[in-house]
């Protein structure tokens, strides 16, 4: 029978008083960080960073210890450590983040996305020749291999997920064992098979069929978990009614599945969007517009980037930095649009 | 000795559950309170709970329950399902705020000090106030000597002999002949009982004033539940506890104070409080006489 | 008169059989036939390097994978003399992996660690979001990083590290040059493999049993020492298998490590000084200009590499599944 509106408490949690001693701490480690790196021949920011994380380490612990003795000081310190190891892996990724960036836009501009190298070569100028043919070669491969690995992956998951057959096992271990083959072995193998034994030769297709290797057990993981998810009921409501499984499974689970499949898809683009290696030895390198995937080598992205470092000029190095600010952005779109598609899907169960 | 034979008595009127007649719980206890031994052993003041509230997120699972525990008695929380026993008990040694977005009211004195003051070290409150849970969950990457002194080993308290406090915590336990030849056994190899009482010996090494169980016998077989409730009795003798239980007649067996909680929808909130016998032969609520005598929960 | 109780005879279970229709006949035949696709490509990968490095292996033997000499030269009637041996190759990519592993492990299982148990919603949101980033990154792009950005400060970090701890061999250098160094191609191979050791060491400790936390406060731990006494020993597999996944990558990653490492036919332990090898990047190196037999000797490699990292996989993902299984 209460009579009166007690309110909700937090008794655990921290306190104005407790923020303002850890305010202080962190003012006082500052303040003797300054001291010591203007006292000592350390130079440069990541001085500054070191030695405040080590002070504030040493200062805040002298804090904790006179009220929480040995033990809080222990799960004190393991506190600021775990942070300080995610604030570190943060900072890589930031770095390279803004490098990118900063150093990619001064070569952004409208010549650089709308030429190719024709009539350009790596000693000229920021703003004489582009990458264009660069970009339409990397979305000519990714349709390529989209064309190549998604039915496969889809199957492949289709067989682990529905048809569960004796050799579930043995399937699953080796698109595991698929995921870990080094992208050079992927671009060695197609130029072993098909450069060396055939009359084809260099071309969108061979490095299509090579980024397909990388990307099937991309899309076999992912597509496996998304048609995990599709609850048994819409399966056995399907069988119940009649209908045989693959057409249950093309009607009632493949739609169930769908944004979740578009995910796997995405996800699987990420992964090969960038690659390298398998390209050096099934497209090459080249500058100008190839529109045949059959048969001639075309510009992507990331071989342009390689040969602009290799040939060592700063003008290249510059449209380096600009390729790969594209082909970032490239990977980024991929990555919110696998999150935003893949959480919709999750949403709707 | 009265109370052994009180448990045969009951080992035949245990079969009819629901339908117990409050006399005959109150005659186990009754019997129990005749043959209850003083403690001796100084316990503090014990614990004291003064207008607890708790909530989940927004959800008042919990309104203004306050009750006093003695040092060196035992009370029963008893009540149906969901009326905020289990969530009560966790206020009482801050486990509570360990579920993420709760928050509570009120205060829990041990000795007279509020537990939930700020600044103060929460990790000190627990090893006061120990806690047995439901499911026996002893370490398994440790042996069973480890297990027992595993509460030390977190704290960092140094005992200057550590077999002995091994042996006399499993013995209190009532797990000594059944383990002492091989303690360095993983704890794994162990029966759900004795599993238990690994978790009892365990929560005893380090000393506490009190002892919280939450429904400890309720994944056990009626054999190591009684082994149990012998234990109970014993170590009342030199702490509080305060057992969480859906069995009466093991609320009847082991406790000197029972609590009944119910919830009538809302919050759970403790309807009565009293010695055990009088909570099963003149309780003073409707509520209560209508639970213990099995008319519903 | 008595009824006599007849014999109880449990019958055998009937064999149920359904005999699939003709469509989903052909439906299974379909998927069962591409999902061993898997088996097919990896298969063919393997035969056909095996195919075309086969002349290389049978000419040098075992000393393929132990000899130190790479080099094709013609001696006076104008036939090839091929010396073709891996070992400072393999070395060097086991000096990198290794440098790459000890420096992300900690930093891995750290962040675990407190995206698990300490940060607040928001920011395990957020960085979540940054570790997922960084394994979608490409590898040419920590190339370039690692060229541009990150050697000048490795090199002033070698330094110091040379100046102060160069009395241990492996600090010490024939000569002053620090770029391009095991070290400095180990801490970018470092960061590619973060988010994959991060990811599986998240997934662990995420599935500590509840019932063991617990108890450990119960008994009044603090959080370290909770995460010690129950967290860390039943997440140890789970964060090995992770650190092997993430060791297989770092076999075989290839432009990143061009970039910043100087190919030189020669084990080196001095990880601060301007040697190193790494199987993959040297085919890569080699290939612009390999004539036929040089061809083979890179294929034989191919091969190599291909069986090395096949070995380390399978060894981790059997860790990985033993722990998500069994949930000891």
């Amino acid at each position: 029978m209460t009579t009166t509106d007690t309110k909700p408490t937090r008794p655990w949690a921290a306190s104005p008083r407790d923020r303002a001693l850890t305010a202080s701490s962190v003012l006082l480690s500052l303040a003797i960080t300054v001291g010591i790196v203007l006292g000592t021949p350390m130079k440069g920011k990541l001085a500054y960073f070191f030695v405040f994380l080590i002070t504030w380490l040493i200062v805040d612990s002298l804090y904790v210890v006179r009220k929480f003795g040995a033990k809080g000081v222990r799960d004190a310190l393991a506190a600021k450590i775990t942070l300080y190891g995610a604030v570190v892996v943060s900072m890589a990724v930031f770095s390279i983040l803004w490098a990118t960036v900063d150093e990619g836009v001064a070569g952004l501009n409208l010549a650089f996305v709308t030429e190719n190298m024709r009539n350009a070569s790596f000693f000229d100028p920021i703003g004489k020749g582009g990458v264009l043919h660069a970009i339409i070669g990397t979305l000519v491969l990714i349709i390529i291999s989209i064309i190549i690995a998604v039915p496969m992956g889809i199957l492949t998951a289709l067989y682990l997920t529905e048809i569960k057959g004796k050799a579930a096992g043995l399937i699953q271990f080796l698109v595991q064992a698929m995921s870990g083959v080094p992208s050079v072995v992927a671009g060695l193998f197609i130029y072993a098979a098909i450069i060396l034994n055939t009359p084809l030769r260099a071309s969108a297709f061979l490095g299509g069929l090579a980024l397909s290797i990388l990307m099937i057990p991309t899309v076999t993981r992912t597509a496996q978990e998304v048609l995990n998810l599709v609850p048994r009921d819409l399966r056995e409501a399907g069988l119940a009614m009649g209908a045989t499984q693959w057409k249950t499974v093309a009607l009632v689970v493949l739609p169930a599945a769908r944004s979740g499949l578009i995910t796997a898809t995405i996800l699987g683009v990420a992964r090969i969007a960038g690659e390298t290696a398998p390209l050096l030895f099934t497209v090459g390198v080249f500058d100008g517009y190839n529109f045949n995937p059959f048969v001639g080598g075309t510009g992507t992205l990331p071989t342009v980037i390689w040969a602009g470092l290799g040939a060592g000029t700063p003008e290249a190095a510059q449209r380096a930095w600009s390729a790969i600010l594209i082909l970032l952005i490239v990977v980024l779109i991929m990555f919110v649009l696998a999150r935003t598609v893949g959480s919709r899907q999750f949403k709707k169960k | 000795m009265e109370a052994q034979t009180n448990t045969e008595k009951n080992g035949t009127q245990m079969s009819e559950k629901n339908t117990t007649t409050p006399s005959s719980l109150s005659d186990v206890a009754a019997k129990r309170a005749e043959a209850k031994v003083a403690g001796t052993a100084p316990l503090g003041t014990g614990l004291e709970a003064r207008g607890v509230h708790a909530w989940f997120d927004k959800h008042h699972a919990l309104s203004d329950v306050s009750l006093d525990f003695s040092a060196g008695t035992v009370t029963a929380l008893i009540g149906p399902s969901g009326c905020g026993k289990s969530t009560f008990i966790r206020t009482l040694n801050r486990m509570h705020e360990f579920i993420p977005d709760t928050s509570m009211a009120g205060q829990v004195l041990l000795d007279g000090k509020d537990i939930y003051e700020p600044g103060i070290d929460v990790t000190k409150i627990r090893l006061q106030i120990g806690m047995v849970f439901q499911k026996p969950n002893p370490f398994p990457s440790m042996t069973i000597g480890e297990n027992v002194l595993s509460g030390l080993k977190l704290a960092q308290l140094k005992v200057s002999n550590q077999e002995e406090l091994l042996e006399e915590c499993l013995v209190r336990a009532g797990l000594w002949n059944e383990v002492k030849d091989r303690l360095g056994a993983h704890a794994g190899g162990l029966s759900g009982g004795q599993q238990q009482r690994l978790c009892i010996a365990r929560a005893l090494a380090v000393k506490p004033k009190v002892l919280l169980m939450d429904e400890p016998c309720s994944a056990l077989d009626p054999g190591s539940t009684l082994r149990i409730e012998e234990t109970i009795s014993q170590l009342s003798k030199s702490m509080t506890i305060v057992i969480v239980t859906h069995n009466m007649q093991q609320a009847a067996r082991v406790s000197d104070y029972t609590a009944f909680f119910l919830s009538d929808g809302g919050p759970g909130q403790m309807i009565e409080v009293g010695p055990t016998n009088e909570i099963f032969s003149r309780p003073r609520d409707e509520r209560t006489e209508n639970y213990v005598t099995g008319r519903f929960g | 008169m008595s009824i006599d109780a007849p014999a109880k005879v449990i019958p055998q279970a009937r064999k149920i059989t359904t005999k699939p229709r003709v469509s989903d006949q052909i439906f299974r035949a379909i998927v069962t036939g591409f999902s061993f696709s898997a088996l097919v490509i990896l298969a063919l990968i393997a035969a056909f390097l095996l195919l075309k490095g086969f002349s290389t292996l049978r000419d040098q033997g075992f000393g393929f994978i132990t000899n130190f000499e790479w080099n094709v030269t013609l001696d006076e009637s104008g036939k090839e003399i091929a010396d073709f041996g891996l070992q400072a190759m393999l070395v060097g990519t086991m000096v990198i992996s290794l440098i790459a592993v000890v420096i992300a492990v900690p930093l891995s299982v750290l962040t675990a660690l407190f995206l698990t148990f300490y940060a607040p919603e928001r920011v395990k949101r957020i960085l979540v979001t940054i570790v997922d980033l960084m394994a979608a990154f490409p590898s040419i792009l920590y190339g370039l990083w690692g060229l541009f950005i990150l050697m000048p400060m490795a090199v002033y970090w070698a330094e110091l590290l040379h100046k102060w701890l160069g009395w241990i061999p492996l600090f010490d250098v024939p000569q002053p040059v620090f770029t391009r160094s095991p070290f400095i191609a180990g801490l970018v191979l470092a960061v590619m493999i973060i988010p994959i050791i991060t990811s599986v060491s998240r997934e662990v400790f995420a599935q500590t049993p509840l019932d063991r936390v617990q108890a450990a406060y119960a008994l009044g731990a603090t959080k370290w020492g909770v995460i010690k006494a129950v967290v860390l020993p039943f997440g140890a597999n789970g964060v090995v298998g992770g650190s092997m996944l993430g060791l297989g990558r770092a076999f075989g990653e290839t432009v990143a490590v061009y970039f910043v490492l100087n190919i030189v036919f020669r084990s080196n332990f001095e990880i601060l000084f301007s040697q190193g090898g790494n199987v993959a990047s040297m085919i890569v190196l080699k290939f612009g200009e390999a004539g036929e037999t040089e061809i083979g000797a890179l294929m034989a490699s191919g091969l190599v590499l291909f069986l090395l990292t096949l070995v380390v996989n399978f060894i981790a993902n059997a860790v990985v599944n033993r722990t998500v299984k069994s949930g000891r």
